[in-house]
C-alpha cells in the first residue's frame, strides 16, 4: 500500500487450545483423535441424566503451565461457571466454561514482523470444554460426540493485534510456546488448535476503537490470515464509503475468499452464567505454582541460545533446529547418541528436514531415530562408508528404519579403501581417458575431478573419494 | 393376621433363624402391589418375576457372614439410575431412557447384597410436593386414597406406609423426602449436603438435592444411611469425612441433650393439629431426657421466595440436556432448536415448564443481580441462622409442614400456594444440614402427622438419636393405614 | 416478565393458552419473591455450595468408555453411528 494508512487495525483473538491430556476432563474416556464416531464416550460426556463432571487434574496443571509460559498472573481462587447455550453439539446444553475468575489473566506473547518486535498482551486464560462435532449431510446433520468434553483452554489476547500478518506471527508464536511446553500437541489438521477474531478498523486520528466484527471457527493460520486481509480490506472501504461496520458475527468462505454475514439471530445469546454447582473452586497456593513454574520446559529462545553456546551453532543452524520442537528434539537425541553437533546439524537440517518435507510428514511418522542418524554418523566418520552410501542408508532408515551397520553390509555399502583394488581402478580410468591425463598434465585441474568421477563410477561409489584422490595424483604426477 | 413385610433391621435375624426367606418375603410384596398398587399407584413398575429369581439365589446363599442387607429389596425412586432399567423422572421425556449405569447409591445398596427393586411414582423430575405432577398420575394416600402423598418422593412414601415396600430411597431437595414420609406416616431422612453421593440422581437443582431412606423405621433409616454414605470419586460435592455407626448412636434416651424449638416455626399459620401433635411431641423428648430451649431463626420467611429462585435456576440448566438428541424422545423440526422447542413442549409437564421459565428468567441478562445473587445472598443468612441456633442445642423440633395431607387437586391451580407449603423443609437443603421426620400423631381425619428432627451438618447420628427414643416411646409407627387392613394383608 | 421471550430462552415452545397461564402464576410468584428485596445484603457473600470444600480433582487416567451399541441404543434417530438431528444451518 502506498503512503500513510489512514486506518488503524485492532484485532484481539480468542484461541481455543486442546490440552494434551490422556482423559477428558470431566471423565475418564480418552482423549484422542480418529476413533470411530461416538465411541469415545460414556454417561458423562453425553450429558446423561444423573452424570456429574470431575475436573481432571492434568488439565488444571496444563492450563496453569500455559499460563507460566505466558507470563500471566496465576489466580490463587478460581471457579466453573455454566454458559448456556442450547446446540446439537452441546450434550447438557451448556458448557462449563469459567466466567468471572478464570486460572489466569494478563501476560504476553512477544512476535516478530519484518524484523521489528512487538509484544501481543494476554487478557485471561480459562479452561473450558470442547463440544462434539457435527457433520452435515444434505437433508440432516449428524453428531459424534467423541470430541465433547476434550479439555479446553481458552487464550483471549487484548486488542493489539493490527493486521493479518501480526496475527499469523501471533497465533505461529503461541503455537510454538504451547507445543514446546507440551500443552498441546498443536495438530491443527486435528483441530487442537481454533480461534475466534474479533476485528475493528478506526481512523488514525479516532482513539476509540470501532465496532468489531467477530468471525468464528478458523481452523487454520492461513485461514485467519486471508480472512482478515479481505476483513480488514472490506471495513475500511465500507468507511470509505461513508458506511457504517455492523456489529455481527461473519463467516469466513474459503472457497470464495470473502466473509459473510451470519444471520444476527442465530447469535443472539443470553448465556446466563451462574456459578457451577457440580464442582468445587481451584484453590492454588504459591508452593504448587512454583512447583509447576520449575517443571516448565525450556522455550524455543533459550533453547536457540543453548544451541549457539553450547554446541557452537552458528544462528541460523540454531533458529531453523528450534523453529520445530519434535526437531529440536531430534537434534539433541541424536548428540545424546553419540554424533557430533555440526554434523547432526547438518544432517538434521538438509537430510532429514528434506524428506519430512517432500512426503509432508512429521518427524514421528518417519521410521529413523536419533540413534540410527548417530550410527550413520559414527560409520562416516569412522570411513566404513562415504557421503553417497550415508545418504542411502539414511534414506533407506527414514522410510522403512533398520541398523545402519546391517543396511550397509546387507546392500553392499561398505567403503573400499583397500590399496590395491584402487589401484586397479585409478590404472583404468587413466588408461581408458588419455585426453583428461594431457589435459591435467597440461594444467587444467578440472580434469582430475573427471578422473576422480571416473573411478567412483567404476566401483560404484564405493571407493573412498580421498584416498582415490591420493592414488590418482600419485599415478599422475609420479 | 396381616401378613406384613419385615423392617430392615429385623429381617437378618428372621432369615438366619429361619422365620422367612427372601422368597416368601418377595411374594409378600409382589401381593402387596398387585392388590394396592391399582389404588395407590405408588410403583411406576416393578419386576415380581425377576425379583423371585434374585431371592431364589440368595436364599440358596449361606446366611453366614453375610452383608448388612443381604435378601432386602429396595424400593427406588424414579429419579435414580438403575443399569438397565428405565430411569424416567416420571417424565415423558425420558420415557424411552434405558439407564447404562448404576447411581453411587444404587451400586452402593447391591454391594451390601440389597435388590434395587421397582420404579417408584414421583413428582415429574422431582418437582413438586404432592405427587400430582407425575406424567403417570399421583400416588395416593395409603390413609386416605383421596388424598395427596406429599412429594416428590410420593411413590417411595406411599409403598413403605402401604406395606408395599421393606424400604424406599428417595431425594430431598427441599422437603421430598421429609414432607411425604410426614403426610404418609412413615420416616425419612435427608442426610446432610455432601453425605450420599448424587452421582446418578438425575439433577433437579444440584447444590440441594440428596438421596435419603424412607423407611418403616428410625433403625431402617440409619441402617440404610450407613450403607448409602461416604465419599464418592464421582461426585466432587461428596464429602471424604468418615461414617459414623449410625446404630450404634441409638441409646434410647436423650439424657444430656438440648433441643431447640425454632420460633418461626411455630406461628398461626400452621394446622392446631400439627401444632398440638408436635407438642406432644417435645414433652415426651423432654420425659426421655431432652432440655427444651426456645432459639430463632430469623430468616425463615425468606426461604421459600430464596429457595425457589435457586433451585428453579439450578433445574433451569440441569434440564437443558432434555432434548431429544442423544435419548428419550424427540419431536422433529426444521432445524435443531425447533425440534428442542417442540420437543420440550410436548413432552414436558406445566410444572416443570413453569419452574424452567422461572429458572430461566432469574439467571437471565439483567436480572441475574436481582434475583438469583440475592437469593445466593439470603441463603447464606439462612446458613448463619442454623450455625447460631447450633450453638445453643444440639438438634431442632419442628413440624415438617404446617399441615397434614390435603384432598387431590385442592393446589393444583395455585402454584404459590403449594411452594409456602415448603416453609420448614427447604431451610434445611439451603443451609446443607440433615432432617429427619417421624411419624408423631394423626389429625382428626386420620392422617398422619410428622415430627421433624433438625440437625447439624454430617450430625446424622444426632438426629437419628432423637427420632429413635422418641419413636420408641411411642407407638404412631404401629399404626397400619386403611388399605392394609381392607385388603386383609396378604 | 415475558413469559414467551423466556421460553424462547429455555427453547421451549408455548401455547397462547400456557402463556397467559404462566404468565399470572409466576407474576403472583414474583411478587412473593420480590420480599427479599427488604433485606440489607451489603457485604453478605453468597453462597453457591452447601459445602467448602476445594480443589477435588481426577487423577489423568483414560479408561474404555461405553459400548457404542449401548450408547445408540438410546438415541432417538441415528445413522452410521451418528446421533441424528435436523440438518444445522450455519
Ligand atoms: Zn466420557
Amino acid at each position: 500500500m502506498s503512503g500513510a494508512n489512514p486506518y488503524k487495525v485492532s484485532i484481539g483473538l480468542e484461541t481455543h487450545v486442546q490440552l494434551k491430556t490422556r482423559s477428558k476432563i470431566w471423565c475418564a474416556c480418552p482423549n484422542t483423535f480418529g476413533s470411530d464416531p461416538n465411541t469415545d464416550v460414556c454417561p458423562i460426556c453425553l450429558g446423561y441424566p444423573g452424570s456429574m463432571p470431575v475436573l481432571n487434574a492434568e488439565a488444571v496443571k496444563l492450563t496453569v503451565m500455559a499460563g507460566l509460559l505466558l507470563g500471566c498472573r496465576i489466580n490463587h481462587y478460581s471457579k466453573f461457571d455454566r454458559k448456556s447455550y442450547f446446540y446439537p453439539d452441546m450434550p447438557k446444553n451448556y458448557q462449563i466454561s469459567q466466567y468471572d475468575q478464570p486460572l489466569c489473566t494478563g501476560g504476553s506473547v512477544p512476535i516478530e514482523v519484518d524484523g521489528k518486535p512487538k509484544v501481543i498482551r494476554i487478557h485471561r486464560i480459562h479452561l473450558e470444554e470442547d463440544v462434539a462435532k457435527n457433520n452435515h449431510f444434505e437433508t440432516a446433520s449428524g453428531v459424534d460426540f467423541n470430541r465433547a468434553g476434550t479439555p479446553l483452554m481458552e487464550i483471549v489476547s487484548e486488542p493489539d493485534i493490527a493486521s493479518a500478518d501480526e496475527a499469523f506471527a501471533f497465533l505461529q508464536a503461541l503455537k510454538q510456546m504451547l507445543v514446546y511446553g507440551g500443552i498441546t500437541d498443536g495438530n491443527l489438521e486435528q483441530g487442537n488448535i481454533r480461534c475466534d477474531i474479533n476485528c475493528s478498523v478506526r481512523p488514525d486520528t479516532q482513539t476509540t476503537l470501532g465496532t468489531k466484527t467477530e468471525i468464528k471457527n478458523m481452523n487454520t493460520f492461513k485461514g485467519v490470515h486471508r480472512s482478515l486481509t479481505y476483513e480488514i480490506k472490506r471495513q475500511i472501504e465500507v468507511c470509505e464509503q461513508g458506511g457504517k461496520i455492523m456489529q455481527e458475527t461473519r463467516r469466513w468462505d474459503d472457497a470464495r475468499g470473502v466473509t459473510t454475514a451470519m444471520r444476527s439471530k442465530e447469535y443472539a445469546h443470553d448465556y446466563r452464567y451462574f456459578p457451577e454447582p457440580d464442582l468445587m473452586p481451584v484453590v492454588l497456593d504459591d508452593a504448587q505454582i512454583d512447583e509447576w513454574r520449575t517443571a516448565l520446559p525450556e522455550m524455543p529462545q533459550a533453547r536457540r541460545t543453548r544451541f549457539i553456546t553450547d554446541f557452537g551453532l552458528p544462528a541460523y543452524d540454531a533458529d531453523v533446529l528450534v523453529a520445530d520442537k519434535p526437531i529440536a528434539d531430534f537434534f539433541e537425541a541424536t548428540l545424546a547418541a553419540g554424533a557430533s553437533p555440526k554434523a547432526a546439524s547438518n544432517w538434521v537440517m538438509t537430510e532429514l528436514l528434506r524428506m519430512l518435507g517432500e512426503q509432508e510428514w512429521s518427524v514421528s511418522e518417519a521410521r529413523i531415530t536419533p540413534t540410527m542418524l548417530a550410527d550413520i554418523l559414527r560409520l562416516l566418520d569412522e570411513g566404513k562408508i562415504n557421503n553417497p552410501a550415508a545418504k542411502t542408508i539414511f534414506s533407506v532408515c527414514f522410510t522403512e528404519g533398520g541398523d545402519p551397520r546391517a543396511i550397509m553390509e546387507a546392500r553392499g555399502l561398505a567403503q573400499v579403501s583397500d590399496e590395491g583394488a584402487l589401484d586397479r581402478w585409478v590404472q583404468a580410468a587413466i588408461t581408458a581417458n588419455p585426453k583428461s591425463v594431457a589435459d591435467y598434465q597440461a594444467g587444467k585441474k578440472a580434469a582430475l575431478q573427471f578422473l576422480m568421477g571416473q573411478v567412483m563410477r567404476a566401483s560404484q561409489g564405493k571407493a573412498n573419494p580421498p584416498k582415490v584422490m591420493q592414488a590418482l595424483k600419485a599415478q599422475l604426477d609420479g | 393376621m396381616h401378613a406384613q413385610l419385615p423392617t430392615v433391621a429385623t429381617l437378618p435375624q428372621l432369615l438366619a433363624n429361619g422365620q422367612t426367606t427372601t422368597r416368601s418375603v418377595v411374594d409378600t410384596l409382589s401381593a402387596a402391589i398387585e392388590s394396592r398398587n391399582p389404588v395407590l399407584n405408588a410403583y411406576l413398575s416393578w419386576d415380581g418375576a425377576e425379583a423371585a429369581r434374585w431371592a431364589q439365589e440368595v436364599d440358596a446363599q449361606s446366611v453366614a457372614n453375610r452383608p448388612l442387607l443381604a435378601g432386602v429389596p429396595i424400593g427406588i425412586k424414579d429419579v435414580l439410575n438403575v443399569q438397565g432399567q428405565p430411569c424416567g423422572c416420571a417424565s415423558l421425556i425420558l420415557e424411552k431412557y434405558v439407564s447404562p449405569y448404576d447411581a453411587t447409591a444404587v451400586a452402593r445398596l447391591r454391594q451390601a447384597g440389597a435388590l434395587p427393586f421397582g420404579r417408584l411414582n414421583m413428582d415429574e423430575f422431582a418437582m413438586g410436593s404432592s405427587n400430582e405432577n407425575s406424567a403417570y398420575g399421583p400416588a395416593r394416600n395409603p390413609w386416605n386414597a383421596g388424598y395427596v402423598t406429599g412429594g416428590s418422593s410420593g411413590g417411595s412414601a406411599a409403598a413403605v406406609a402401604g406395606g408395599m415396600a421393606v424400604a424406599a430411597l428417595g431425594t430431598d431437595t427441599g422437603g421430598s423426602i421429609r414432607q411425604p414420609a410426614a403426610f404418609c406416616g412413615c420416616v425419612g431422612l435427608k442426610p446432610s449436603y455432601g453425605r450420599v453421593s448424587r452421582y446418578g440422581l438425575t439433577a433437579f437443582a444440584s447444590s440441594l438435592d440428596q438421596i435419603g431412606p424412607l423407611t418403616q423405621s428410625v433403625e431402617d433409616a440409619a441402617i440404610l444411611l450407613q450403607v448409602i454414605a461416604g465419599h464418592d470419586p464421582l461426585d466432587s460435592t461428596s464429602l471424604d469425612r468418615p461414617v459414623p455407626d449410625y446404630r450404634a448412636a441409638l441409646s434410647g434416651d436423650l439424657a444430656g441433650m438440648r433441643l431447640g424449638l425454632p420460633r418461626e416455626y411455630f406461628t398461626d399459620g400452621v394446622d392446631p393439629q400439627v401444632t398440638w401433635a408436635v407438642r406432644a411431641a417435645i414433652e415426651e423428648c423432654r420425659k426421655l431426657g431432652a432440655e427444651i430451649v426456645d432459639v430463632d431463626l430469623p430468616h425463615t420467611r425468606y426461604a421459600v421466595a430464596t429457595y425457589y429462585i435457586i433451585a428453579t435456576a439450578e433445574a433451569s440448566a440441569n434440564l437443558a440436556r432434555f432434548d431429544g438428541v442423544r435419548y428419550g424422545a424427540r419431536e422433529s423440526g426444521q432445524d435443531p432448536i425447533d425440534s428442542y422447542g417442540r420437543t420440550r413442549a410436548r413432552y414436558f409437564g406445566p410444572e416443570v415448564k413453569r419452574r424452567i421459565i422461572l429458572g430461566t428468567f432469574v439467571l437471565s441478562s439483567g436480572y441475574y443481580d436481582a434475583y438469583y445473587l440475592r437469593a445466593q445472598k439470603v441463603r447464606t443468612l439462612i446458613r448463619r441462622d442454623f450455625e447460631a441456633a447450633f450453638q445453643q442445642c444440639d438438634a431442632l423440633l419442628a413440624p415438617v409442614a404446617p399441615t397434614t395431607a390435603y384432598p387431590l387437586g385442592e393446589r393444583v391451580d395455585d402454584p404459590l400456594q403449594m411452594y409456602l407449603g415448603d416453609i420448614f423443609t427447604v431451610t434445611a437443603n439451603l443451609a446443607g444440614i440433615c432432617g429427619l421426620s417421624v411419624p408423631c400423631g394423626f389429625s382428626d381425619n386420620g392422617l398422619p402427622v410428622g415430627l421433624q428432627v433438625l440437625g447439624p451438618a454430617f450430625r446424622e447420628e444426632t438426629i437419628l438419636r432423637v427420632g429413635h427414643a422418641y419413636e420408641q416411646a411411642t407407638d404412631w409407627h404401629h399404626g397400619l393405614p386403611p388399605v392394609c387392613a381392607e385388603d386383609g394383608g396378604q | 416478565m415475558d413469559v414467551r421471550d423466556v421460553a424462547h430462552l429455555a427453547r421451549m415452545h408455548i401455547t397462547a393458552e400456557e402463556a397467559t397461564l404462566f404468565q399470572s402464576q409466576l407474576e403472583h410468584i414474583l411478587d412473593h419473591v420480590r420480599d427479599l428485596g427488604e433485606l440489607d445484603l451489603d457485604g453478605v457473600e453468597p453462597t453457591a455450595h452447601a459445602v467448602a470444600v476445594q480443589n477435588v480433582f481426577r487423577v489423568d487416567e483414560a479408561r474404555p468408555g461405553l459400548p457404542h451399541a449401548q450408547v445408540m441404543a438410546n438415541a432417538p434417530q441415528a445413522r452410521n453411528g451418528l446421533f441424528m438431528v435436523p440438518r444445522i444451518l450455519e
